[in-house]
């Protein structure tokens, strides 16, 4: 084997290895899993009780309380991103190991992403039942979340590199993050109230494949030189 | 005479030269307000359809040219600070948020107090006002972020790094709205759809415009020079400076 093929498969490797890694730490600690999930299911069953139960409403105001949730149980995920890592020092050696950043970023965005996202995508529309969404708008939401939920994480990880041990770490990340998540929410919920009308949804869906294409290439970059700059 | 401009990026030689153009853009800016709000006010004739309710746009498109301006100025030094490392463009980006964050907030109240009467509503969630509500959240991070953390290096780059993130993100921000307004036929009212303005009214607004421009700058620099102070107390020439103005 070539010296070039070992170190292609000596990144994938490492790639692997932080996945694996998180994902063991999160089966570990099933509860901070969980508590995400359920944020998640409660808030949006909380909008009929505040609104009420009349089937039309509901139905309209469906694609966006899914997506508002989706949102905030996405960003009350994110302060555990680094914040372990960090306090035990893990972050430091990632930043030190001779493989860039970059990619070990994109692991734990990946893995984080497969454990908070992932139950999103897969309960929505159970939830949507409950607004009495129609099946094709059901569908839709489950493309948009998959689509829309590794955006989420990958800017979200730039805002919890960029929060790393300071003050009030919480609020300040909302602050930075959901104004930020807004293109996503608007093409997410839009596809899937498109689709509740009737109309075509291919508009919807490429716009957020661009905004995925983009965050692909910019967040994991700046998540990286975050964590840098925070481990100064 | 040569002049070597690059003199000017250290704090020091900034903070003499930033002290002798201030008085020079504070005078500019009262000449010009003054004289833009004259012709706003007094010389612009009434418009037919909006009657003097029109008028405040003198000052609310001068504020809303400048929230956007601000900030891609602000983005530009931070990208400058993290790429050669000076120290002065990370305080000249911090100087410029509040005067940007403050003209934002004056083209939000004023686009409100225009909307009340011309559109018979203070608020639409038409794609500008939207975009502009968002670009105060901006304004509002960077400024957090900056105050949460102590150590001033750190705090520097971070926010920089957040400006410009947010740089990317405004014309994705922009035109998702534009979208998601057109979709929902939320606002039936354009601005785009206004009458051709007379001579004069582009003429106030130009004036009122470039008064603006010499406050915030003026504004800006009168910051930078508190910042560069506290930053550089330690060194022999603040100390200097402290020492005169404590015997004077």
């Amino acid at each position: 084997m070539t010296a070039a093929g070992h170190a292609r498969r000596g990144l994938a490797g490492v790639f692997a290895a932080v996945v694996r890694r998180d994902l063991l730490l999160a089966v570990r600690r099933r509860s901070d899993v969980l508590t995400t999930f359920f944020f998640f299911v409660v808030v949006v069953s909380l909008f009929p009780l505040g609104i009420g139960p009349e089937v039309d409403t509901l139905r309209t105001i469906a694609p966006g309380v899914v997506w508002v949730a989706a949102l905030l149980a996405s960003m009350l995920a994110l302060a555990r991103l680094f914040v372990g890592d960090y306090a035990d020092g893990t972050l430091e050696q990632l930043a030190l190991a001779p493989q860039p950043l970059l990619v070990l970023v994109l692991g734990k965005i990946v893995a984080h992403l497969l454990v908070t996202g992932v139950p999103l995508v897969l309960i929505a529309p159970l939830l949507g039942l409950q607004f009495d969404l129609p099946a094709t708008a059901l569908q839709v939401m489950v493309l948009s979340l998959l689509l829309g939920t590794p955006v989420l994480s990958m800017i979200g990880a730039v805002g919890a590199a960029l929060t790393l041990g300071v003050r009030g770490a919480g609020g300040l990340l909302a602050l930075l993050v959901l104004p930020l998540y807004i293109p996503v929410l608007i093409f997410g919920a839009g596809a899937v109230s498109a689709s509740a009308l009737g109309m075509d949804v291919s508009g919807h869906l490429s716009a957020l494949a661009a905004i995925f294409l983009i965050a692909l290439v910019f967040a994991p970059w700046a998540t990286a030189a975050a964590i840098r700059i925070a481990l100064e | 005479m040569s002049l070597n401009i690059w003199r000017f990026a250290s704090p020091q030689a900034f903070y003499s030269l930033a002290g002798n153009l201030i008085p020079w853009f504070l005078v500019a800016a009262a000449l010009l307000g003054a004289a833009g709000l004259y012709v706003g006010l007094l010389i612009a004739p009434t418009d037919a359809q909006q009657g003097d309710a029109y008028r405040i746009i003198f000052i609310h498109v001068a504020a809303a040219w400048m929230s956007m301006f601000i900030y891609t100025v602000m983005a530009f030094w931070c990208a400058v600070g993290l790429i050669v490392n000076t120290r002065l463009s990370f305080m000249m980006a911090l100087a410029l948020a509040p005067t940007g964050a403050l003209m934002t907030l004056i083209a939000l109240w004023t686009g409100s107090l225009w909307g009340k009467p011309t559109w018979g509503t203070w608020w639409v969630w038409d794609a500008r006002l939207t975009s502009e509500l968002i670009l105060l959240f901006l304004y509002i991070g960077f400024m957090s972020l900056h105050a949460a953390i102590d150590d001033v290096r750190r705090a520097d780059r971070a926010a920089a790094l957040l400006a410009l993130v947010g740089a990317i993100n405004v014309p994705i921000i922009y035109f998702s709205v534009k979208w998601w307004n057109t979709l929902h036929q939320g606002a039936s009212v354009s601005l785009t759809r206004a009458p051709s303005m007379a001579r004069a009214m582009l003429l106030g607004m130009l004036l009122v415009a470039l008064a603006a421009w010499m406050y915030s700058i003026a504004a800006s620099l009168m910051r930078v020079r508190s910042l560069i102070l506290e930053r550089e107390s330690d060194s022999d020439w603040v100390q200097t400076i402290a020492r005169t103005e404590a015997a004077t």
